[in-house]
């Protein structure tokens, strides 16, 4: 049973076609790799995923409800979290404020005037932020202001408060991209964790193999704004295709 | 027709105080990335470096003419301008006279010197600060400069004319076939447009053919590149900086004749030059210079007895309603480009 | 209490102790004194600072929190001004219709304007909001003359209609503003020894209306309201992509602070039934942005404090003249007295906007966080002076041991 279905889906700027023809199934409860050399038309696709583009030509369905012409909060609400390759966080929030804004967002929707109310008498989303951040193992920082901490921890944060929304689909556009070797096998921890414990699709747009391969049970490869092949992991590996697209890359 | 082009006419001058404005605003934003709010300020100083120039050239002593008597029989006391001691009375008569034109020369180096003081103290500093800093921070300097003006010259509006010879109009009616007396021109107006289009001109010259303008070019398009190309982009913000100070500058002291100065002619000039500049697009040379001359010709128009009668008070609102529809519909001004504020 | 917690709790208190025994701080000197002019207990000057504050407190609903610096919002002001003006002439002098008029009316407004200016942000949402204030003024000036009084400004007279009061008084005057035959012009004064304090109607009025409008801010300062509003100045991105629609949240936060600005509006018209486009003008949307930013944008307590230390010292720097100075300087020699009196005297009387011009940069420049900022520097720089004496100290007796 595949959550998200994209067909067809073409986007063009001025000359540049970066995407044509793109169909790409996401089984439910998988994690999908796409990856694909620089300039493949990745975060075109993710973008048009999401909300901020609307491709030229084919469908985004998800879940049987299609997102086109949605805007971006339209379709979280739908039930995709995105997390990006930078984190964006609420840098100027404390990390508890950080947690309890998806969680007012999972209960309210995408607005609600709640303005006589005070935060902290709030217990079932206190509650709910709380039991993230310790989950995240960041329960310690609550306080702290969420700009002045490690990317490692912004990281944290933001696929915690992904979460926190028990969003049906996560998309993470390069989450380890620059990022040392430690952050990078922790945050693949964590993914890994996540996938096992949770009922939850995972969508992965990645560069580094080592990530990838540690991961995905699914590989959709990108080039030239194109799917080159869509298999399992071990098929992918010795694919001369593959071998082809990434020709000069480790592959 | 002719009405239409007598509108046109009376757009053009106080369109050409736009396009200048605007064009220092927009370099000035292009370049260093800075929303200044005081750049109205700038244009009121220049306007008061004629009136300093007249001042100056009109500076006298007394002496008392022994052949001429006033009522009293007693010698006469005669003002002499120095001028009239140093060129003799005709040509000191004629150097007073052409005080506002040759204010152009003497405002050059102050408002230079008085942009490069004020990019060095206090613009600098704000790069890296949000807009919001930048806005409040060139507000507060636009009061003080503003009540600075008004400390020394008073709040009355001072009379600066034209020289002599540019005192009539011309019938330009007459020229094109129409009767006489249909469409007059103050010659005044026409040497306004004309010296708005020379400056203009040569700011678009310089930034097309001299190196230092390519490089503000590329600066404008991408300040980070050129910024990593070791080149000594801070110097060049300086000089920019100065340069848009004189525009403004300049354009003040030829307002003069126009319309007398007076302390808060910047601020009014400035709320609607910015509007200038978003209509045209933030960071658009051609479109702060396009959107100027069109918004000028656009109020003159709206100021015609005819559409007044039919909108009233639109003359007073026109260019504020302009540039909300253009604001809404085409958010990024007429000419402005991708990526430019666009938050 | 209140449903507020410790520290808001006491801050409400501290404002209520300040505003309600204003007459007594403001007057500490005796009249007649030389120092009496510093007196700020008189009661045009008092509802003058409590108006600004909820001026200033509204703003910095919008500007603190959510960062989109509007300004115009004078406008609002204004427009609260004319609808309470015009309640006194067609309705009655109570001022509770009138303010109530003015809120709503000025709520409708900000709603338009709010939500064409809401669709652009950064400058060009100022640049809108201005725009759109300018245009206001410009027509309340010339084309809007019969509803606005154009620039004579909008007055009571003799045969406005009043419905449900009266036209003229018994003696042919026009009435006065009331709250049910409680005159807002009424004064009592309070005599103790040399010293004169005016307790004023009108004062109580705002200053009650103030603490409600203060209590009120706490509120949405704490609420899950004013937590998504300083994410919309966090990170706007991460709103939309965490499921929450930014425009509805920006564009409650414009109309409150409307509409508070419009309640300011009322209380202004209310104290003085007449109100004039200049109360629109751009500079006056500066004066707000100014009180809020000098206090602090995004505190609580700052703009009331902004507002307050603006208008106190607008008030004073206006009364001091060269005589004034010339009797604090006459302990000088002849001469320097002379050179002191004139490097303050741009500074002060008519040259009070030239203060305040340097005033605001300096702020800006030093101090973006306002006196609340200044504040709290200070005391963690007595807080540092204290330790590091005690950590020095503990630093010497060591090697004694």
């Amino acid at each position: 049973m595949s959550i998200l279905e994209v067909k067809n889906v073409g986007k063009r700027f001025g000359g540049l076609q970066a995407l044509s023809e793109v169909n790409l199934s996401v089984k439910e409860n998988s994690v999908h790799a796409i990856i694909g050399p620089n300039g493949a038309g990745k975060s075109t696709l993710l973008n048009c995923l999401v909300g901020k583009l609307i491709p030229d030509t084919g469908s985004v369905m998800f879940d049987g409800q299609s997102v086109l012409g949605r805007a971006p909060y339209e379709i979280n609400q739908m039930g995709i979290s995105r997390v990006f390759q930078t984190p964006e966080i609420f840098g100027d929030l404390t990390v508890l404020e950080n947690m309890m804004i998806p969680c007012f967002a999972k209960r309210d929707g995408a607005f609600e005037l709640n303005a006589l109310s005070a935060v902290l008498s709030q217990k079932d989303i206190l509650e709910k932020a709380e039991h993230m951040l310790e989950e995240m193992n960041m329960a310690d920082k609550r306080h702290m202001h969420a700009a002045a901490m490690s990317r490692g921890d912004k990281r944290r944060l933001e696929i915690g408060m992904c979460l926190s929304q028990e969003p049906r689909l996560l998309l993470l556009d390069e989450p380890t991209a620059g990022m040392a070797r430690a952050d990078t096998n922790n945050t693949i921890d964590l993914l890994k964790q996540i996938s096992d414990e949770r009922d939850i699709t995972i969508a992965i747009i990645e560069h580094d193999m080592h990530v990838v391969f540690s991961l995905a049970n699914r590989i959709t490869v990108l080039a030239q704004g194109t799917p080159l092949v869509e298999d399992d992991p071990q098929n992918i590996r010795g694919n001369p295709k593959v071998r082809e697209a990434y020709l000069g890359e480790s592959a | 027709m002719d009405a239409i082009i007598l509108q046109i006419l009376n757009g053009l001058d106080k369109g050409s105080a736009y396009a200048l404005i605007a064009l220092g605003l927009t370099l000035i934003f292009g370049t260093l990335g800075v929303v200044n709010f005081a750049h109205g300020a700038l244009f009121m100083i220049g306007a008061f470096c004629a009136v300093t120039l007249s001042r100056i050239l009109t500076l006298s002593h007394t002496i008392i003419d022994e052949t001429q008597k006033d009522f009293l029989g007693n010698p006469l006391k005669v003002e002499v301008p120095y001028v009239h001691d140093m060129f003799g009375q005709a040509t000191g008569d004629a150097i007073i006279d052409w005080a506002v034109p040759l204010s152009v020369l003497f405002a050059i180096p102050i408002m230079i010197l008085v942009g490069v003081v004020m990019e060095r103290g206090l613009i600098k500093h704000f790069y890296k600060r949000p807009h919001a800093d930048q806005i409040l921070v060139t507000f507060g300097l636009a009061i003080v400069l503003q009540e600075v003006i008004k400390y020394f010259y008073g709040a009355n509006p001072i009379p600066t004319p034209a020289p002599a010879a540019f005192k009539g109009s011309l019938d330009f009616g007459a020229m094109l076939g129409f009767d006489p007396n249909l469409i007059i021109y103050p010659y005044w107006r026409i040497i306004y447009f004309g010296f708005a289009a020379v400056i203009i001109g040569g700011v678009f010259a310089f930034l097309q053919f001299t190196t230092f303008g390519m490089v503000v070019r590329a600066g404008m398009a991408d300040r980070e590149t050129v910024g990593l190309l070791g080149i000594n982009i801070d110097k060049r913000f300086t000089i920019m900086f100065g340069i848009a100070a004189a525009v403004a500058g300049l354009a003040g002291v030829m307002y003069t004749p126009i319309n007398s100065p007076n302390y808060h002619m910047g601020m009014d000039f400035l709320v609607l030059s910015f509007v200038v500049v978003v209509v045209g697009g933030m960071g658009s040379l051609p479109g702060a210079v396009l959107a100027g001359f069109l918004l000028g010709v656009l109020e003159s128009f709206a100021s015609m007895r005819e559409v007044i009668d039919i909108i009233p008070g639109i003359n007073q609102i026109i260019i504020y309603l302009v540039a909300i529809i253009i604001l809404l519909t085409r958010p990024r001004g007429l000419m402005g480009r991708k990526g430019v504020m666009e938050d | 209490m209140f449903n507020l917690n410790k520290k808001d709790l006491s801050l409400l208190i501290i404002v209520a102790v300040l505003t309600l025994f204003a007459p007594f701080i403001l007057n500490p000197f005796p009249a007649g004194s030389a120092m009496a002019q510093f007196n700020a207990g008189y009661p045009d000057l008092m509802q003058r600072f409590v108006i600004f504050g909820i001026f200033a407190i509204g703003f910095n609903i919008l500007f603190g929190l959510t960062g989109y610096l509007s300004f115009g919002h004078a406008a609002f002001l204004g427009v609260g001004s004319y609808a309470a003006v015009w309640m006194f002439k067609l309705l009655s002098m109570n001022v509770i219709p009138a303010i109530l008029l003015a809120v709503i009316v000025s709520g409708l407004f900000s709603l338009l304007i709010g939500f064409v200016s809401l669709r652009r942000s950064g400058i060009y949402f100022s640049i809108l909001t201005l725009a759109f204030a300018q245009m206001m003024f410009a027509l309340a000036y010339s084309v809007l003359t019969p509803i606005t009084g154009g620039e004579t400004g909008l007055q009571l007279a003799l045969n406005d209609p009043r419905i449900l009061g009266v036209s003229q008084t018994a003696e042919g005057n026009i009435p006065v503003p009331g709250l049910f035959g409680l005159e807002m012009r009424d004064s009592a004064d309070l005599v103790i020894g040399g010293w004169v304090f005016t307790f004023n109607v009108g004062y109580y009025f705002c200053a009650l209306v103030l603490l409600a409008s203060f209590y009120l801010a706490i509120r949405i300062f704490r609420s899950p309201f004013g937590m998504m509003l300083r994410a919309v100045k966090s990170n706007q991105q991460r709103m939309n992509y965490t499921g929450l629609n930014t425009r509805p949240y920006t564009l409650a936060a414009f109309v409150i602070s409307g509409m508070y600005a419009g309640l300011a509006g009322g209380l202004m018209a209310s104290m003085d039934p007449l109100a004039g486009a200049e109360r629109m003008q751009w500079t006056a949307s500066g004066e707000v942005v100014l009180m809020t930013i000098l206090g602090g944008a995004g505190t609580l307590i700052g703009p009331v404090l902004g507002a307050g230390f603006i208008k106190y010292f607008e008030n004073i720097f206006s009364k001091i003249n060269d005589n004034v100075l010339h009797s604090w300087f006459s302990f000088l020699p002849d001469g320097l007295e002379d050179a002191v009196v004139f490097i303050i005297h741009p500074f002060i009387g008519k040259g009070w906007h030239l203060t305040l011009g340097i005033l605001f940069m300096l702020v800006v420049i030093f101090l973006p966080g306002g006196l609340v900022e200044g504040g709290q520097r200070i005391r963690s720089w007595l807080k540092n002076r204290k330790t590091k004496d005690n950590g020095s100290a503990s630093h010497e007796t060591n090697p004694a041991e």
